[in-house]
């Protein structure tokens, strides 16, 4: 007979890394709301979740290069060639339509996930020694298509720096972006056949590899999506910001990185879903904005930062082992 | 006869030495010639420069202005045409460094054959030149940023600033004197209310602007001492339809600015003229090769429209306040940098 009791309950669904994450999201929110009342303004939230949307969609495409036991550290690079690329052909065709500029960054975005995913797929080197490589190598070509300069607000078009701004059913066009990144790379990491060979290459390559799964074909997949998504969000960060500068996106690898563990992504590859990395964005989301927002100091908040996110992260292990011991007693008894 | 032949010739060689000397002391042409020198080719900022040397040039009379630069912003381009301005026995180099200590020996072996040599904008070390001239100093840019805000605001009101990174020697030194300006009795019904720092990247300015609207509801002006937190600020305002009830001011590029000072985002903003660096700098070079001035410390060489240019310590001299743009000038200035 299942157990039906409150108590059990909250055991199960702490159990689980997304309900644990959701949580400690609460806890947090709790002294923040009261120590600054309009934060939970629904003016204040839209602002944060419009903050996000950006880093959740770098976030996933992160997710499932992380998913295949490897990590991606161009992101940022990506996003800032992809974002003075798409800056400077609305400079220089200001009647081109925004969503035409949103495919040309994917379009770009998927060419340099494809470089990375080549290299790591047929060059048989890291992930990470190749993309901290091409994290030189990308942040290089910003410099050499810009030659130095910036794009800013007046020189681009009202529409492109609209786009992301504008709203449909109150929401912003960037939020509905991203909630439609969220939604597709969910059907795909949990009902498609690729999605799923990405968790049993990440999991246990060599049992995927005997079961047929084309390893070279996934890792060259995860970069590629990667890539995509990077050029979307370059598309959009120019337009949000209303300017490309050759230094933007610098560091961006860390919060995307930062964003995947915290949502309780397996480093090792193999384990974790779209929903704990949307979760982990939304957490990173609440600390940066709340912290400036509650009167601390500038020079408390990195470390504040850095110490609620090793905290959640402690917390998550902890569920983990709690998982493991249960599963170790479950097999003996 | 070997000893007489080498005697013969080296006299010839001092002979001719004294003579190559001598016409220069004897036959002056009448015009002074000096050069300005910029950092690299096609850079409107230094055109802007020779526009002012220009200028000066034409209220001094007697003087001719030729603008010089490598093709590319390095040191050794610059070693190379100030050797053949060093051959060409020019009087006077200004010369924005690519490298501060890189073109001393060179500046040295100019100044040796008599050559007056200061630097502008981006200056060479002590040794390297007699004058060194900055746009302007901490003191007057922290002053003047304050006083922009305060007209905007009526001098009333909160006022906060959004800074580059928290370790940004020159923007901590200007919001120093940001500081100590508000203390004065004008400024009695405003407030600085809070320094924060975008560090000198879009978004996390972008993130630091809106975050001191929400925190600030009486918040009258955002001032940012830096472009890129300026271009930052100003969007994030016009996002949230406070254009007008938060103005924003600081130091920016004109270029950069230009689509938020014309919509009335940011109605003011300061930044050093490039057109005043030149002018200021062919006054003083002139004042030097004349020999009215030597360049000690708290001279005062006087320069045209700008007034007189105080020498300080190290050969180093301030210009001015910074040049104000605003609706009316600043389509004007964006074509120049």
């Amino acid at each position: 007979m299942p157990d039906l009791s409150f108590s059990s309950f909250v055991k199960k669904a702490l159990a689980r890394r997304e309900a644990a994450l959701t949580l400690l999201l609460v806890v947090i929110l709790v002294p923040i709301t009261i120590r600054s009342p309009q934060f939970l303004s629904a003016k204040n939230i839209s602002t944060i979740l419009n903050d996000m949307a950006i880093l959740s969609i770098v976030a996933i495409g992160e997710f499932y290069v992380i998913l295949s036991n490897g990590i991606d550290l161009s992101v940022g690079s990506i996003i800032a060639f992809t974002g003075m690329a798409t800056g400077m052909i609305n400079q220089a065709n200001p009647t081109v339509s925004p969503i035409l500029l949103m495919f040309a960054g994917m379009g770009i975005g998927m060419v340099m996930g494809l470089f990375n995913g080549v290299l790591v797929a047929y060059g048989k080197i890291p992930p990470i020694i190749t993309t901290l490589g091409t994290v030189n190598i990308y942040r290089g070509l910003t410099f050499l298509l810009s030659g130095g300069t910036w794009v800013t607000a007046h020189e681009m078009s009202e529409s492109y720096i609209a786009f992301p701004r504008n709203t449909f059913l109150g929401v912003s066009n960037l939020l509905w972006i991203a909630l439609l990144v969220i939604a597709v790379f969910y059907y795909f990491s949990r009902y498609s056949r690729t999605g799923r060979e990405v968790y049993a290459i990440g999991g246990n390559p060599t049992a995927a590899k005997f079961v047929g799964v084309n390893e070279n074909r996934v890792r060259v997949v995860v970069f590629l999506i990667s890539g995509t998504l990077c050029g979307l969000a370059g598309a959009l960060w120019t337009a949000r910001y209303a300017s490309a500068v050759n230094e933007m996106a610098t560091g961006f690898e860390m919060q995307a990185v930062a964003a995947c563990v915290l949502g309780g992504v397996n480093f090792a590859g193999g384990s974790g879903g779209i929903i704990g990395v949307v979760l982990g964005t939304l957490f990173l989301g609440v600390v940066t904005n709340a912290l400036p927002v509650i009167y601390l100091s500038v020079f408390w908040q990195t470390f504040v930062q850095g110490l609620i996110i090793l905290i959640a992260l402690t917390l998550n292990t902890m569920s983990d082992q709690r998982k493991t011991k249960k599963l170790l007693a479950q097999r003996r008894g | 006869m070997k000893k007489t032949l080498l005697f013969v010739l080296i006299m010839t060689m001092v002979l001719g030495a004294m003579f190559a000397q001598g016409t220069k002391d004897v036959a002056p042409t009448g015009e002074k010639e000096i050069i300005i020198l910029g950092k690299s080719m096609g850079n409107g900022f230094f055109d802007a420069v020779f526009r002012g040397s220009e200028e000066a040039a034409a209220e001094l009379g007697g003087i001719k202005t030729t603008y010089m630069a490598p093709p590319q912003a390095t040191a050794e381009g610059q070693i190379e045409i100030i050797e053949t301005l060093i051959a060409q026995r020019v009087d006077g180099i200004a010369i924005s460094a690519n490298d501060a200590d890189a073109l001393i020996p060179v500046a040295k072996k100019a100044m040796a054959a008599g050559i007056k040599v200061i630097s502008y904008d981006s200056g060479i070390s002590v040794g390297g030149r007699i004058v060194d001239l900055l746009p302007s100093n901490p003191e007057l840019i922290g002053r003047q940023q304050v006083q922009l805000a305060a007209e905007l605001t009526d001098y009333k009101g909160d006022i906060a600033v959004l800074s580059a990174s928290a370790q940004a020697t020159n923007q901590n030194l200007w919001i120093e004197w940001m500081k100590e300006e508000v203390k004065e009795a004008d400024y009695s019904n405003m407030e600085l209310v809070e320094v924060v720092y975008g560090d000198d990247a879009p978004d996390k300015s972008y993130r630091e602007a809106v975050s001191l609207m929400q925190k600030y509801p009486d918040l009258k002006a955002i001032i940012c001492p830096t472009t890129v937190g300026l271009l930052a600020t100003a969007q994030a305002v016009k996002d949230a339809g406070k254009t007008g009830v938060v103005e924003v001011t600081g130091l920016g590029l004109p270029s950069e600015m230009k689509g938020y000072i014309l919509d009335g985002t940011c109605r003011q903003m300061a930044l050093w003229n490039p057109i005043d660096l030149g002018y200021s700098s062919t006054y003083i070079l002139n004042g030097l090769i004349e020999g009215t001035v030597d360049g000690s410390t708290g001279e005062e060489i006087p320069a045209g429209r700008m007034g007189a240019i105080k020498i300080e310590e190290n050969g180093i001299a301030f210009m001015s306040t910074p040049y104000v743009f605003n609706k009316d000038n600043i389509v004007e200035f964006a074509e120049i940098y």
